[in-house]
């Protein structure tokens, strides 16, 4: 048994005036999810349990882009998506559209185990919710405070934001030489999270969840409910995306990884590297990844990615620049 | 190298059926193959040539797309498409459509006017009345045929691909058996993939999804990867039972294994049908930038037509072919 491994991601692009306490609460929370993944795989998890409750954790916090603490659509509601991939058998789940559900990543899950589709979205995936008891609250219980004084923000410069957590006073002045979609970076932080597992039976996992684009048209989706864009895994790998959701779809990213391995056998970070490096094009994204080796990597080509990852062996590493 | 174009009005057509049945669905595949060739002789570029010839495909009842959508297990339509550009790999989504017209279109207008790439549901709606593209009230879609395929799921109480001859037999299905494995026919999606003589691709793809399907399921058609791919090695568009394209990432992997294992477009193809996805789930039409044109298919028959610039054109449905 090559050993478990998990790593964990909170979006890519971080604006690099980010203040040092937003990074240390970021840091921490990646910690904290960590040592919840490293607790259960300890106890005989399997990778699929594992990459949801993570994503659970996340969701729940308000720190970054995903259920509570989601960006904002232009009409200042959240449309949640999220999707979930066994590597075993390449089962799989998405939502989107989801604005009542405390978790979309379970109900992601649900998707996958409990309905004959693979993908559910806005009224269905209401409906389908209640069908299934998940927990759900008022639309209101997701939007924060610093959202809505983003997505006023947003509005005003008349453009799509990702989300972000730099003051707004900050924002006005601070030129960032590096630009995300568009934007400078100092307006730009998608922070959309997953995380990906492989178990002690060598079994992956993937799991990916955000609100998506601060401001964004609503019935947009992203990459993050997208099977082989934002969200894959299969008998080799798992692997989550985040970033540029246009660039990541283009070139179904998390598919990627896998089919380099798959068919021209590349190892599991070579992987990572080339498909960081050879298919983004002006694109910029990170994703994070594991194999069935046990082995975790990551990479991205943006300035910084929230991250975490952990193996068997002892080695734990939380990070946010290069 | 010269330029190519194929179409498919969907995997599965089992070998019963019948004339009455047959010959529309030729008449439509022989018509639409003429609009895509008469297009690309016109110098029209691929990414045209796919949308201009999905349209006449939605805008054919007898096809599972646009009018002549399969309907939810609410009896309503929700119809899905995507287009994507070999060259630029620009490409477009939409689902959850119940008044759009040509859903490929609208599916072209987000790849071309959004910063977005896939729209859903109202919010789409809203997008296509923003956009002034040509809507009708829902029941324009709804084809009786339709109507009888729903009553016939619910009797049987399956998800069912669309499917034209009555159940034949009501085995229990297990967890592996496919629908197709049993006989069921399967209508559903239409797509087209081309590509000219300077070697730039396109595919294009739509449906109105599984009959009796769950009210806000997606399939693979509007999946980029899954149902849809272009790049500059090859189109392809591909249809089936969606859950199995999706974890399968079909249309991708045609080109993956192309680009990775340096196979040919007939060896790619032939390999992510017949070898990794389950007998019985799909079929695909995809075209190379050198011209070739490869159609394979797991299931017992395919509604598809191509035709390439060296005069070779074919309408089929099993595997018999018709030559033209």
């Amino acid at each position: 048994m090559s050993g478990w491994a998990i790593a964990v991601h909170g979006g890519a692009g971080v604006d690099p005036n980010l203040p040092p306490h937003r990074q240390q609460e970021a840091k921490q929370l990646l910690t904290e999810c960590l040592n919840l993944g490293i607790s259960a795989l300890r106890s005989n998890a399997s990778a699929l349990d594992v990459v949801e409750l993570v994503v659970r954790k996340l969701e729940t916090d308000p720190l970054f882009n995903s259920g509570r603490g989601s960006a904002l659509t232009a009409k200042g509601t959240v449309e949640m998506e999220a999707s979930i991939m066994d590597g075993t058998k390449r089962r799989c789940g998405a939502v989107s559209g989801v604005s009542t559900v405390k978790n979309p990543i379970s109900l992601a899950r649900l998707v996958m185990e409990k309905s004959p589709h693979s993908y559910l979205a806005y009224t269905g995936a209401e409906e389908f919710a209640r069908e299934q008891g998940v927990e759900t609250e008022d639309n209101e219980y997701f939007i924060t405070p610093d959202n809505v004084g983003m997505l006023k923000l947003a509005k005003e410069a008349n453009t799509i934001l990702f989300d972000y957590r730099i003051p707004t006073e900050k924002c006005a002045g601070t030129e960032s030489p590096v630009k995300m979609n568009g934007l400078p970076l100092s307006i730009y932080a998608p922070e959309t999270v997953g995380c990906v597992v492989v178990d002690s039976q060598g079994r992956c996992a993937a799991a990916t969840s955000t609100g998506g684009l601060m401001n964004k048209m609503s019935g947009r989706i992203g990459d993050s409910p997208l099977i082989g864009a934002g969200t894959y895994a299969c008998e080799v790998c798992g692997v989550s995306c985040t970033g540029e959701g246009e660039a990541i779809i283009r070139g179904t990213l998390a598919r990627e990884v896998a089919a380099v391995m798959e068919y021209k056998g590349y190892e599991l970070q070579q992987a990572v590297d080339f498909v960081i490096k050879d298919r983004l094009d002006e694109g910029f994204a990170g994703l994070i990844a594991v194999s069935n080796k046990g082995e975790v990597a990551y990479g991205f080509n943006c300035n910084g990615m929230f991250r975490g990852c952990a193996t068997e062996n002892g080695f734990m590493e939380v990070g946010i620049w290069e | 190298m010269g330029w190519a174009v194929a179409l498919h009005g969907g995997a599965g057509v089992p070998f019963s059926l019948p004339p009455e049945a047959r010959q529309p669905r030729e008449e439509a595949l022989r018509h639409c193959l003429q609009i895509g060739v008469k297009a690309l002789k016109s110098n029209m570029s691929p990414l045209d040539v796919v949308e201009l010839v999905v349209r006449e495909l939605e805008n054919i009842p007898h096809f599972n797309a646009g009018r002549g959508s399969v309907l939810t297990n609410k009896g309503t339509v929700e119809m899905e498409a995507s287009i994507m550009d070999g060259n630029t790999m620009k490409c477009g989504a939409v689902s959850g459509l119940s008044t759009v017209v040509n859903a490929i279109s609208l599916a072209r207008l987000v790849m071309d006017n959004t910063p977005h790439i896939y729209l859903a549901f109202d919010g789409a709606e809203d997008f296509a009345r923003q956009q002034g593209v040509e809507t009708v009230d829902t029941s324009h879609f709804i084809t009786p045929e339709n109507i009888e395929r729903l009553n016939q799921a619910k009797e049987a109480d399956r998800v069912q691909i669309d499917y034209t001859q009555p159940i034949q037999n009501d085995t229990t299905k297990s967890e592996t058996e496919t629908p197709f494995a049993n006989g069921d026919s399967q209508l559903g999606t239409v797509g087209c993939v081309a590509v000219d003589s300077n070697g730039n691709l396109a595919s294009a793809t739509s449906t109105g999804g599984l009959v009796n399907k769950m009210v806000g399921r997606i399939g693979d058609t509007p999946l980029i990867g899954a149902g849809t791919y272009a790049n500059e090695l090859c189109a392809v568009s591909a249809t089936g039972i969606g859950e199995a394209l999706i974890r399968g990432t079909v249309a991708r992997d045609v080109a993956a294994m192309m680009e990775f294992k340096g196979l040919s477009l007939k060896e790619a193809a032939d390999c992510v049908v017949h070898e990794r996805i389950p007998k019985g789930t799909v079929g695909l039409v995809a075209v190379s930038a050198a011209g070739e044109v490869a159609m394979p298919y797991n299931t017992p028959g395919m509604f598809r037509a191509c035709a390439t610039e060296d005069g070779y054109s074919e309408v089929a449905i099993w595997s018999d072919a018709i030559i033209e």
